[in-house]
């Protein structure tokens, strides 16, 4: 398994190189640069600036540059908040990101599969179609809709919740956002729960736990829910990585100081290193979620066996 | 009676689903006596399992039952489930047809032995585990202390449903519904555990449902025989009388469906139409990109082989021995070595343009008369789509006129060419597999297990099919079957294969009269009986 595991983050690497290589090109042919503003730089100024973030030499020297930076952990400094490092950016506001997204994400996940299961045990009544209607509103609702609506109802219109702000990071502060993250996902994983249980309550092997008087719950909950929940875990690699490295959308609706809200500051003011910094963040969660994805696999399913 | 401990009283069982009620079960009357074996034999949707489903309160959800089933005088039908759970798996439990998916995949044996034990009789799980070996080594699985920690997927199909029936035996039942329990395995296999659940009846005096559309397992194992024929039992008697003299022209029916008759040789000089030397076929499996061990499986192990003209070799073999592998190799359908010659050409090294001229002289058949057909094409376009390939000239009239002959010649009414196939049943489905292999006039037919997946009654209308069409065609078949009675019928050269070696070959009368090898005598034991 710790084999699996290293040698898993050794291939991860050439995925996590390419990223780099794409966002850093990519952000270049971008029109505008980082120091062009709406008032602009003496001639002066802006060429010491150039040459103190090598923005003067050759592309493909502050590409090696970069990468010669990153390789030994740096991820360069910010050229707009100039007084910062992108890690230290990054630092600051990471832990807000990762409380808000693993609220959501446990909201998410046992509240998705909670339902799915309970509607899939109900299968075609009428707790099974609203459950599922209320699912498929949670799919089609974007998240950059739900959370100004839920922000003005519960915020401007009854005035129960604060509309935005970290505050003390409590539940009153946390509670909308969390929801707006959460919904759109603990939809999708209701309806990928419901569709995989209705499917083993009607294997084989169900039908034998059935005939040697297994009662219901222990049925459900021993035998179809673990084989149930593989497709759910495949669901999560992707899911993790986006919610906890904060959501760009939701971030900003609420004002809170995640990354996500570094991350579209960077891009619309071009600042190179802040984009690029969050870009590797967010792929090395990817790749360390899908390895874990990998390993619950193993877990819930002995068959699964890595090398 | 004293001694009845199943008293089932005008059971129905219907389906309600989108296109009406389907009434399954009608009304049916059965006994079984302590320590009898009742048998319950019928075709496909006889209704044989359906009966025994609705008494367990295992029915689909769109099932109900109506009627009465009295176990040991208790009313099973319309029992609340915490009372039904007293009784499954205590008093009454089951094997089903499916060894290899009825037990929980993500779960050790020991566990899923012990659950029943521990919820039934409260025993401890250390002495649940105890009792779990026991009941490993009562079934004949070695190394029990060991085995009773195995995942299922680490066991083999007849292995995994000797652990089904140690679990059915554990808490000592009055009855056991044994479900088609050796359908699914090889004839070897299917063998032994027919004598373990023998050995087992006498020693522990249970009684036991069998359900079968097999009379010949039937015969040797139960004391009497209720035959079942949609949802109705048409006769029932002891086994004896029953073999001997069935009143019911559906049971005689039954009893007269073995496929009978022997196929006369080809001439001594018929040319030899497909040769294959040294044939070897090896897959690798694993390995890639992630690295991982690589895994090479020898399916066909130098094998030579001749197909003379009008002659049929009958492949047999059990799963895994590389009789289809064999077959394909033969047609250039896989990677295989060895030098194939199909008439006077050499095609052991043809490329796919040169294949294709060849193409059409050589047909296949396949076992699944369900995937083997396109669902969204309908019979007509299936049976003339390789019409397109090999004669583009024709019309779509012609094509139309061609499909007419060909479904006639196949026994199919060609009014209904313009249906799609899931609105045929099995037979009718392997007889469009058969109406598009022929339309092209093809010199051989590699039929693999073409009648595997059919019940006796309608195997035996394909059979005769064949035997007409090679009759009349001049054809020539590799039969590719695990089930010799079939085979017996077809062919007159049989190829007997083991781990992807021939092990015996010859004509059918010396195979099937003066067997050598251990293994075909194995094989002939575990079919006939004898």
């Amino acid at each position: 398994m710790l084999r699996f595991v290293l040698r898993r983050l050794m291939s991860a690497l050439p995925t996590i190189f390419i990223v780099v290589t794409l966002s850093f090109f990519l952000m270049r042919v971008a029109p505008g640069g980082p120091f062009n503003l709406e008032r602009p730089l003496e001639p002066q100024v802006l060429e010491s600036l150039k040459r103190a973030f090598l923005l003067d030499r050759p592309l493909i020297v502050q590409y090696g540059h970069y990468l010669w930076n990153l390789l030994h952990g740096d991820l360069g400094p910010s050229f707009i908040y100039r007084d910062f490092t992108v890690a230290q950016l990054i630092a600051n506001s990471l832990p807000y990101s990762l409380t808000l997204g693993a609220w959501a994400l446990m909201v998410a996940v046992f509240g998705g599969i909670a339902i799915g299961s309970y509607a899939a045990l109900k299968q075609n009544s009428f707790v099974d179609y609203a459950v599922m209607s209320i699912a498929s509103f949670g799919i089609t609702v974007p998240n950059f809709v739900l959370a100004p609506v839920l922000s003005f109802v519960f915020a401007v219109v009854l005035h129960w919740l604060p509309a935005g702000g970290w505050g003390d990071g409590g539940p009153a502060n946390l509670l909308l956002p969390v929801i707006s993250l959460a919904l759109p996902q603990l939809a999708v994983f209701a309806r990928i729960t419901r569709g995989s249980m209705i499917e083993t309550l009607r294997a084989d092997h169900i039908r034998t736990a059935r005939a040697y008087g297994l009662p219901t719950r222990v049925v459900v909950i021993v035998h179809a829910m673990r084989a149930a929940l593989v497709p759910a875990v495949s669901y999560l690699g992707p899911v993790a990585a986006a919610v906890l490295t904060g959501s760009v959308v939701v971030e900003t609706v609420f004002g809170l100081p995640g990354v996500g809200r570094y991350f579209v500051l960077g891009a619309l003011n071009r600042d190179y290193t802040l984009v690029m910094g969050t870009v590797v963040l967010i792929s090395v969660f990817i790749v360390v979620f899908n390895l874990i994805v990998d390993i619950l696999y193993a877990v819930l399913d002995p068959r699964v066996r890595y090398e | 009676m004293a001694d009845t401990l199943l008293d089932i009283r005008g059971l129905n069982v219907r389906f309600s689903t989108p296109t009406g009620d389907v009434h399954a079960v009608k009304g049916i009357d059965l006994t079984v006596a302590k320590g009898e074996t009742l048998a319950i034999v019928g075709e496909s949707g006889s209704g044989k399992s359906q009966t025994m489903m609705a008494l367990m309160g295992l029915l689909a959800s769109n099932g109900r039952v109506e009627g009465s089933a009295k176990f040991q005088g208790e009313e099973m039908i319309g029992l609340p489930l915490g009372k039904l759970n007293r009784i499954r798996g205590a008093k009454i439990t089951m094997i089903f047809q499916e060894p290899m998916t009825s037990l929980d995949p993500l779960y050790r044996i020991g566990k899923q032995l012990a659950e029943p034990m521990m919820r039934h009789r409260g025993l401890s799980a250390k002495a649940a585990r105890a009792r779990a070996i026991e009941l490993l080594e009562l079934v004949k699985i070695p190394d029990p202390e060991r085995r009773v920690d195995s995942y299922p997927y680490e066991m083999s199909g007849g292995q995994r449903q000797r652990v089904m029936i140690a679990m059915a035996l554990a808490n000592d039942p009055e009855l056991l519904i044994a479900d088609e329990p050796t359908t699914a395995l090889d004839v070897t296999i299917q063998a032994q555990i027919l004598e373990l659940l023998a050995e087992l009846k006498q020693r522990i005096g249970l009684a036991i449902v069998f359900i079968s559309h097999d009379l010949a397992i039937v015969r040797r194992f139960s004391d009497r025989v209720a035959v079942m024929r949609t949802g109705e039992v048409v006769e029932t008697g002891a086994v004896a009388d029953i073999f001997a003299n069935p009143q019911h022209p559906y049971t005689q029916m039954l009893l007269a469906a073995e496929p009978t008759g022997r196929k006369a040789p080809p001439a001594d000089n018929a040319p030899v139409l497909l040769e294959g030397r040294d044939v070897d076929v090896r897959f690798s499996m694993g390995g890639g990109f992630m690295g991982g061990k690589k895994l090479d499986i020898h399916a066909v192990d130098h094998v030579d082989i001749r197909l003379r003209e009008g002659q049929t070799i009958g492949i047999v073999g059990e799963s895994g021995s590389g009789k289809s592998t064999l077959g394909r190799a033969l047609l250039r359908l896989n990677h295989g070595t060895g030098a194939i010659r199909f008439g006077a050409d050499d095609i052991s090294e043809a490329s796919r343009q040169e294949m294709r001229r060849h193409r059409r002289q050589m047909q296949l058949v396949f076992q699944d008369p369900f995937g083997s057909l396109s669902p969204r094409m309908t019979a007509g376009q299936i049976v003339t789509e390789g019409l397109l390939v090999h004669e583009p000239q024709l019309t779509k009239k012609d094509r139309d006129l061609r499909a007419i002959k060909a479904f006639m010649e196949v026994g199919l009414d060609p009014a209904t060419r313009n249906r799609y196939p899931h609105e045929f049943s099995g037979g009718q489905r392997q007889r469009i597999a058969i109406a598009r292999a022929i339309i092209l006039k093809p010199q051989v037919v590699v039929l693999d297990e073409p009648t595997s997946a059919l019940d006796r009654s309608v195997q035996k209308q394909i059979v005769e099919l064949l035997r007409d069409l090679q009759a009349k065609h001049g054809l020539s078949y590799l039969f590719i079957s695990h089930d010799l009675a079939v085979v017996r019928a077809l062919s007159d050269y049989i190829v007997v294969m083991k781990s992807g070696k021939i092990v015996e070959e010859g004509s059918t009368d010396q195979i099937f009269d003066a067997p050598r090898e251990t293994y075909t005598r194995e094989l002939m034991a575990a079919a006939f009986g004898k």
